[in-house]
């Protein structure tokens, strides 16, 4: 393996995003179950970006980019939930958070 | 050169994405994310894609990482404690896993790849805030717009939520 190809690099975005949704499954923490997301959103990207390589054009990256606004727009609102939950609970853990729990 | 840097950079993002979700403080998690960021950003500048990895290091890196190390300074929360997992979760999870992993690497190592071309740096020069914004402001204007309304609520909603009296 002397060439490095498009192949590469979205193997690269699959491992990112499986260890992504491992996070998100299981970790407690709110705060790092959001950056998981930020994880797999940038999994994602790389697949985009690896593609607009491969077809020479670059109308994928301009995709980055709105994802990267959809990404930034999720974690201020995410965390801003999180600040007001902190304060009403006391707890950022995910378990604990159980008051729509049936 | 290029291969080196590759297995280089995707290494370190791998390494330090596995370290994200084992270390037991939110703090080394977030520098941890740190690192996946930078090393995306490396592998965004061997795809040719310039501009993707300076926005990857100033919106990521850079804004996104103090948003989150703020907001846990801010809740200080402590170390992780270890929780009940279910016990249907640990027996179901498995298989379903390498089911996805199997999924997964049946479609990307199959039809999906069209034909394969090397990636060499600097072989494709499209990735340019010339052709970005020209694809932006023409093809993407609409989307463009729509998503300043997206931030705009955005910073309504978390101004809104993040406020003293929330009940």
């Amino acid at each position: 393996m002397t060439t490095v190809s498009p192949l590469h690099y979205l193997i690269v975005s699959a491992v990112l995003l499986v260890i992504g949704t491992l996070g998100v499954l299981l970790r407690r923490n709110i705060v790092v179950i959001l950056m998981s997301i930020e994880l797999i959103l940038n999994a994602v990207n790389i697949n985009l970006v690896a593609f607009s390589h491969l077809h020479r054009q670059v109308n994928g990256q301009a995709f980055v980019l709105f994802v990267m606004a959809v990404a930034v727009a999720e974690a201020a609102v995410g965390l801003g939930i999180l600040i007001a939950l902190f304060r009403n609970r006391g707890t950022v853990l995910a378990d604990e958070m159980d008051l729509l729990k049936w | 050169m290029d291969t080196v840097l590759f297995i280089v950079f995707a290494a370190v993002a791998v390494a330090c994405a596995v370290n994200l979700i084992l270390q037991k403080h939110p703090i080394s998690s977030a520098l941890s994310l740190v690192g996946v960021m930078g090393s995306l950003a490396v592998l965004y500048l061997l795809l040719g894609a310039e501009f993707m990895a300076v926005t990857q290091i100033v919106v990521y890196a850079g804004a996104v990482m103090v948003l989150f190390v703020f907001v846990i300074m801010l809740l200080n929360t402590g170390q992780e404690t270890g929780g009940g997992k279910s016990w249907f979760a640990q027996v179901a999870g498995l298989p379903l896993l390498l089911a996805f992993i199997a999924l997964m690497g049946l479609l990307i190592c199959g039809p999906l790849m069209p034909r394969l071309r090397a990636v060499q740096f600097g072989s494709w020069h499209g990735g340019t805030a010339r052709a970005i914004g020209r694809a932006i402001f023409t093809d993407y204007l609409l989307p463009f717009e729509v998503t300043s309304v997206l931030v705009l609520i955005a910073i309504l909603g978390a101004v809104v939520l993040a406020r003293k009296e929330i009940d």
